[in-house]
């Protein structure tokens, strides 16, 4: 066996990961310069809006409101070790803010929305869709991608913050009909807690998680191969490629807001 | 007029088209022929820009493509797509109006809605179909829908990738008389694909058929079956023995 091989398949593999990464930031800045430059499409705009933003308002509160009653669970049953149980208000409120309410609402937007878009785009691109638009004069990118891509930019931040405030009542639900906390004093420790830069950190979340979502699903779907195959490697990919980027702006992004 | 003139097109190591050189005079009815895999929509493709020749050139009335104002010149083709390609979310009249509603040709709705009537009549349609969507549409409704959206804006240059593609004979039949007719009350200049020898004969003025990236033989449809060349021959004919290798 060739001792070389382990290597070279190592070094292919790094220059494809490299190829890809160009390919996308390349496509990133394309997008973002046709959504800033007309023709713009309202009417696709509009489409957009209503799916990515109002149709997930149900899997983002039921996410939300799970997961913050789950948190005060566990934070008063961990806190309960050392004395701690009354910082359930505290640690919801900024656990869901700065944490879990953008992440999780990313990652349900990336299994939403994200495979979603994938699939309509890489359907039509195997159906010659895409070039039906072009020799129709209209360019795709404009068309497909920009108008999901801003709607996504607008839409996912405003659905951190209702995941937020649904994920901090079903905290304040479980505390104060379980673990026996006072509704007023609940409410005011939340309140008095959190600080402009937790919420502010939440909506900018939201906005990059909403925009790597939107970009990794019209990426996929227009750079899908052919047949039913391609278009279920395209969907899987995208949201294989949002999840991954989301978790790791999170990481970024947490660092620059909080880094001590 | 069309001209390609040398144009090369590979994928990879798969050279698709090899120095093809073609001229469609301005108001004739131009069909290619060749087996699958030839590189027919290849070549179709390039004229449109919708692929990049890797070399060659390509000339629609005497201006290389990909040089000008992208908009003003595919605003001068029509294109009907082997599978439709209508949109989904969209229904059957905004297909059709579909430049009608949106950039340089935009037009008031109601007035765009009047012309997609209009050129769904034209293709056989009812006024009830306009407001389907299109997976509500047979195989042949369909392409009669993808054939009003190709002559909506009455373009100069209409392109037929396979018209004919999964529909059965008597449907074909229909397309094939359709596209005929358009073409010559249009006035328009066509270029058709298909390995259908039906379609040939309905529509062409003149014939060419691509095999090797080349192309093989090319005159006027009368002249094609008293055409000595081998080629075009077992193509023709439909013969699995011959210079075309088939395999079984």
């Amino acid at each position: 066996m060739n001792v070389m091989a382990p290597l070279a398949l190592i070094g292919r593999s790094v220059l494809t990961l490299l190829a890809s990464v160009g390919r996308i930031s390349l496509y990133m800045l394309d997008a973002f310069s046709h959504m800033l430059r007309p023709p713009f499409y309202p009417r696709e705009f509009l489409n957009a809006l209503l799916n990515i933003g109002w149709l997930s308002l149900p899997v983002v509160g039921l996410t939300a409101i799970f997961t913050g009653g789950a948190l005060a669970l566990q934070i008063y049953s961990g806190g309960a070790r050392f004395n701690a149980e009354a910082v359930v208000p505290q640690i919801v409120a900024i656990g869901m803010v700065r944490e879990l309410g953008p992440v999780l609402v990313g990652l349900m937007i990336a299994a939403r929305v994200t495979s979603s878009i994938a699939a309509e785009i890489a359907t039509m691109k195997v159906t010659e869709q895409i070039d039906a638009l072009v020799t129709l004069s209209t360019h795709p990118m404009k068309y497909l991608t920009a108008p999901r891509l801003l709607a996504a930019l607008i839409t996912v931040p405003a659905l951190v913050a209702v995941g937020d405030v649904i994920g901090i009542a079903g905290g304040y639900t479980v505390a104060t009909q379980n673990l026996g906390f006072n509704p007023v004093v609940y409410l005011k420790n939340t309140v008095d807690f959190l600080e402009p830069l937790d919420i502010i950190s939440s909506l900018v979340k939201g906005a990059a998680f909403g925009g790597i979502a939107a970009l990794m699903g019209c990426y996929y779907g227009m750079n899908s191969g052919r047949g039913a195959q391609g278009v279920g490697r395209a969907t899987k990919s995208s949201v294989e490629a949002a999840a991954v980027l989301i978790l790791a702006a999170n990481f970024v992004l947490t660092g620059v807001f909080f880094s001590v | 007029m069309i001209r390609l003139e040398n144009v090369h097109k590979a994928f990879g190591s798969n050279r698709v088209l090899r120095d093809m050189t073609l001229e469609i005079p301005q108001g004739s009815s131009m069909v290619i022929i060749g087996g699958s895999g030839t590189g027919k929509s290849v070549a179709l493709k390039c004229v449109l820009g919708l692929i990049q020749p890797d070399s060659g050139k390509i000339f629609v009335d005497g201006t290389e493509t990909g040089t000008g104002d992208r908009d003003a010149f595919l605003a001068r083709f029509g294109m009907l797509f082997q599978g439709g390609a209508l949109f989904d979310s969209l229904p059957v009249w905004q297909n059709v109006a579909f430049r009608l509603l949106r950039g340089s040709l935009k037009r008031p709705a109601d007035e765009a809605r009047e012309i997609a009537m209009e050129k769904l009549r034209r293709v056989g349609l009812k006024p009830q179909v306009a407001d389907l969507f299109p997976a509500e549409l047979s195989g042949g409704m369909q392409k009669r829908v993808g054939l009003a959206r190709a002559i909506a804006a009455e373009p100069e240059i209409i392109f037929f990738d396979e018209p004919t593609a999964g529909l059965d004979p008597i449907m074909a039949g229909v397309i094939n008389e359709l596209i005929r007719e358009i073409v010559v009350e249009m006035g328009a200049t066509a270029m058709t694909i298909t390995h259908d020898m039906s379609s040939v004969r309905a529509i062409a003025d003149n014939v060419a058929m691509l095999h090797g990236g080349v192309i093989q033989w090319t005159g006027p449809v009368a002249e094609m079956d008293a055409s000595s060349d081998p080629y075009l021959d077992q193509f023709i004919q439909g013969r699995a023995e011959g210079p075309i290798e088939a395999v079984r």
